[in-house]
């Protein structure tokens, strides 16, 4: 059980939610979890294979999970995963 | 001895800044793509103040302020920007002598940032979940708590934004091609470049065909561009002058990186690589055209991009 905080342009697909409560012991079955339960997520956070995308930054606490276990980091019932864009987004 | 500015001199200083900004070459795409009757050009909009193609907006917003009396000494130009844009301020604002603040996202690379603050840029941090629509809000919040304090120049919502590219990128670009353009194609970020560039391009003849290009979702790698379904969509986004809108992938751009380094000779920005994705995916449709595209930055600022590529 961790909660995952929705980064901006992706609450569209959450109802609007900024915070979902997750199911799963891992960073993955985490984002698994979320993803079963808004699909429209899916897409846009992982590949065909179930990975994370190679452009989304996951963070657990404030910690990247690439310096981590990456996808297999273990979590915690209090813990915060945060969604985050890779770049920060801007203007041409 | 202290400086004072006034008005008519400020004035002078930003007219004199002019030969700076545009006139930029228009590269042919040789090597990386081949097709007899098709010919892809790109404007290498790095060669100007600042380094980007966000010169010549930033240009014409603080030369419209100043003209209009909205922005006068004392006063400092206030906006939202992760990137080009808050470079072109920092960078004009210090030759003229305006401060220059910036709301921008904390996940901003550390580049940009040193950058920025080499340059006198006041930086303001907003949360790294919400892009540059948070950072627009903190402009916003900030310009409507003091707004004697700042002019806020509002780059999304600006129109010296697009006309910057409707009175001098659209006509370089005709001249430049000898009147023979058929297609213009480039990204949507304030939406600037393509709204104003298409428009003029337009009148000057009906029959080019415009061609406007978003990432294939929200979360991407092709700095300065916006999902806009996703996205707060700028108010100056004229979507009625695009004849079709694609969407790029990001490993595409990123793989085009690498080619054009070694076919081109040239180290291109992942937002200039994803307007050639876009170029060359028309290219291969048409038996004969000339295919018009920008290059709004080179890699010098994508570090952390690069190290994954070469």
């Amino acid at each position: 059980m961790a909660t995952i905080i929705i980064p901006t342009p992706l609450r569209k697909f959450t109802e609007n939610q900024s915070k979902v409560v997750t199911k799963g012991d891992t960073v993955q079955e985490s984002i698994h979890s979320l993803t079963n339960v808004f699909p429209e997520l899916k897409k846009h956070v992982l590949n065909d294979d179930g990975s994370i995308k190679q452009f989304v930054r996951i963070y657990l606490e404030d910690e990247d999970i690439n310096v981590l276990d990456k996808e297999e980091t273990k979590v915690e019932s209090n813990s915060t995963i945060s969604i985050i864009p890779a770049i920060a987004g801007g203007a041409i | 001895m202290i400086e004072t500015l006034i008005e008519s001199k400020l004035q002078e200083r930003v007219n004199k800044l002019r030969p700076f900004v545009g006139n930029t070459p228009l590269f042919p795409i040789q090597r990386v793509f081949q097709k007899k009757g098709v010919k892809i050009l790109a404007k290498l909009e790095w060669q100007q103040l600042g380094g980007s193609v966000k010169a010549r907006p930033a240009y014409e917003i603080f030369r419209a302020a100043i003209s209009s009396g909205e922005l006068y000494p004392g006063k400092k130009l206030l906006d939202a920007s992760s990137g080009n844009t808050a470079i072109a301020y920092a960078t004009i604002g210090a030759k003229l002598g305006v401060p220059v603040i910036i709301c921008l996202p904390e996940n901003a690379s550390a580049e940009r940032k040193l950058i920025l603050k080499s340059l006198g840029a006041e930086l303001i941090y907003t949360s790294k979940f919400g892009g540059t629509d948070d950072a627009q809000e903190e402009a916003l919040r900030l310009s409507e708590e003091d707004p004697l304090a700042y002019f806020y120049a509002d780059q999304y919502n600006n129109d010296a934004n697009w006309r910057a590219h409707y009175q001098f990128t659209a006509n370089e670009i005709w001249n430049g091609t000898d009147k023979s353009i058929t297609h213009f194609i480039t990204g949507l970020g304030t939406t600037g470049t393509f709204t104003g560039t298409s428009t003029r391009l337009k009148e000057l003849n009906h029959d080019i065909t415009t061609i406007s290009l978003q990432p294939d979702g929200p979360l991407h790698g092709m700095e300065g561009w916006k999902h806009l379904e996703t996205a707060k969509v700028p108010g100056i986004y004229q979507p009625d002058i695009a004849d079709d809108n694609w969407f790029i992938e990001t490993t595409d751009a990123y793989a085009l990186i690498s080619e054009v380094a070694a076919k081109e000779g040239l180290l291109i920005s992942p937002s200039a690589a994803a307007n050639l994705a876009g170029a060359i995916r028309l290219a291969k449709t048409l038996d004969e055209g000339v295919i018009v595209t920008t290059f709004p930055d080179n890699a010098e600022k994508y570090g952390e991009v690069l190290k994954t590529l070469f």
